[in-house]
């Protein structure tokens, strides 16, 4: 039998979680890795680790220097696919060449969202910061100015989101960050109006600047003209006020795309023998039924094992996908899951805070912020749907645990006993 | 495989588990000098409600999802093994959000810390094992 040929458009999470799923099964077949980086796999999420000097490019490495010589994989890297052949079962270089495939993964990720703000183009330092590449060029404009002046540089960051923060957080050391963005909370997108302001606070207290419920309405060179009339000077801009889903090869291809690249139970597209996984997908959060992008490292290392699995021809379903985030900003944690709706459990102190919310017998969701033990108990709970009358629910609210499972439930997880059916 | 198993029945709620796993990570010699006036952050915590007590420790799942969420890659499995490389550790605890044991917790350098069946120090063997009086927590093949 010829051995099959799995081309897989990406080189991160999810590409990587593909990769050892073939492996796994196909140990014959081809692997091939297009990716218009030019890097060994790296953590996305590390850039701005690499930024406060917390991390080095060796240990931001995903995998380990041996990965694709282990796992027989073919490299393309610094090379842009630019047009995806369903019918013809190939993909197009930018350099004209296409390459075969008998299966396929689509793990192209998500590209920063510019927004069209007016003056944009007098910017001369202005950035996205989601690749390796976007750190350097940050790096080197914080370098390039202290060179060039004493002061402390002026980072302006628009969006206090995932991105933004963390970008705050990783140059705080070496500049002054102020956050701008449209929402009156920070993390909108995982926090709600009770616990943003403790890590609010938290953030202000370690020289992170807001500026909250406002944008930025003009920029000037080194000036930023604020809705609120107000203007801020800067020396470099940050533009982070979100991602959007790469997901035009398939689109234009002929397969269904939403806001990502609409995926099943097997993380396949509508198209043939083609897989989607990662960020650039649209799947259903187990939480709400909703079809979403959740753009998110666990899921996408596990979409991306999924599609490997079925590309290998190991039918198998990933169908638990939810949104779940864990953060941390100058020590204070923070660790959600889920959706916001139904009643809700609260437990708050200056520093701590616990919300869980609940209805029709099921965990909807959790917001945890300071404390942030075991919280993995909670995740499974929304993740497996756990039906909440089959568990002490009072006792699991305060202390998360097996506790509050039955015993045959425990010597089942603790004891690798069965129980009987 | 062997893994770590707990029998609940017999768990005395002593916590000598938890003593003996804080004392295999120092690798000290003698457990009273190395753990004196230390308060210990073990890999292996015992839950206790009313009369029900048991140790909970890393079950080094077939399909274990701290590894897959690891946004480093500082988590691996080798030979059935879950460990964690401290070294690569970012502290984000992705893999406490994704644990449904709860068997992942913080180390007082902050990475994270969770049962590695004491392979990486002096003593080999599951210490929490040795260590408890009852048989309420085995190291050993099943199923």
């Amino acid at each position: 039998m010829r051995a099959v040929r799995h081309v897989i458009i990406g080189n991160s999470t999810a590409a990587i979680g593909a990769v050892e799923a073939v492996r796994s099964k196909d140990k014959a077949g081809n692997i091939v890795i297009i990716s218009n980086e030019p890097h060994h796999t790296y953590s996305r999420p590390l850039i701005s680790y690499l930024l406060a000097g917390k991390t080095t490019e060796e240990k931001m490495k995903y995998r380990g220097a041996d990965f694709y010589k282990d796992n027989c994989c073919e490299l393309l890297l610094g090379k842009t696919v630019v047009k995806l052949d369903a019918a013809k079962k190939e993909v197009v270089l930018d350099n004209g060449s296409s390459v075969a495939y008998d299966k396929l993964l689509v793990a192209t990720g998500s590209t920063p969202f510019v927004p069209p703000v007016k003056g944009l183009d007098t910017v001369k330092n202005k950035l996205t910061f989601t690749t390796l590449d976007d750190a350097h060029a940050l790096e080197a404009a914080l370098a390039e100015h202290e060179k060039q002046s004493e002061k402390r540089a002026k980072v302006l960051i628009l969006g206090a989101g995932l991105i933004g923060l963390k970008c705050a957080e990783g140059v705080s050391k070496h500049a002054d960050c102020v956050c701008v963005d449209l929402s009156p909370r920070i993390l909108s997108s995982i926090l709600d109006d009770e616990s943003a302001p403790i890590l609010q606070s938290h953030l202000e207290a370690n020289n992170i600047k807001f500026i909250l419920g406002q944008q930025i309405t003009e920029l000037n060179k080194n000036t930023a003209a604020i809705s609120d009339g107000t203007s801020l000077p800067f020396d470099i801009l940050v533009l982070a006020v979100g991602v959007r889903a790469n997901i035009s090869l398939v689109k234009d291809a002929g397969g269904e795309t939403n806001r990502g690249i609409l995926i099943d139970e097997h993380c396949k597209t509508t198209l043939p023998d083609i897989y989607a996984a990662g960020d650039c997908s649209e799947s259903t959060d187990v939480s709400t039924g909703e079809h979403k992008v959740m753009a998110l490292l666990p899921n996408a290392y596990m979409q991306g094992e999924c599609a490997g699995l079925n590309m290998a021809e190991e039918d198998t379903v990933f169908n638990k996908a939810i949104p779940m985030n864990a953060i941390g900003f100058f020590g204070t944690h923070v660790i959600t899951a889920g959706s916001y709706t139904g009643d809700v459990y609260v437990e708050i102190d200056e520093k701590n805070l616990k919300k869980l919310y609940f209805a029709d017998n099921r965990l909807n969701g959790f917001i945890l912020v300071g404390n942030i033990e075991k919280a993995g108990i909670y995740t499974s709970l929304i993740r497996e749907q756990t039906p909440l009358d089959t568990i002490d629910f009072a006792l699991i609210c305060k202390k998360p645990g097996l506790m509050a499972f039955s015993r045959e439930v425990r010597a089942e997880k603790l004891g690798g006993i069965k129980a009987a059916k | 495989m062997k893994r770590v198993y707990v029998n609940e029945k017999w768990c005395l709620g002593c916590h000598l588990c938890e003593y003996y796993c804080a004392f295999a990570g120092t690798n000290e010699t003698d457990m009273a000098r190395a753990l004196k006036d230390i308060k210990i952050n073990p890999k292996i915590k015992i839950e206790e409600h009313g009369d029900i007590s048991f140790a909970v420790s890393c079950r080094h799942c077939d399909e274990p999802l701290c590894v897959k969420g690891c946004i480093t890659g500082a988590l691996t499995k080798k030979d059935g093994v879950i460990t964690i490389d401290k070294e690569r550790c970012i502290h984000c605890y992705t893999c406490i959000l994704c644990c449904p044991f709860g068997a992942v917790s913080p180390s007082e350098d902050g990475a994270i810390q969770k049962c590695e069946l004491c392979v990486k120090n002096s003593a080999g063997v599951p210490q929490c094992v040795r260590g408890c009086p009852n048989a309420a927590i085995v190291f050993e093949e099943r199923g």
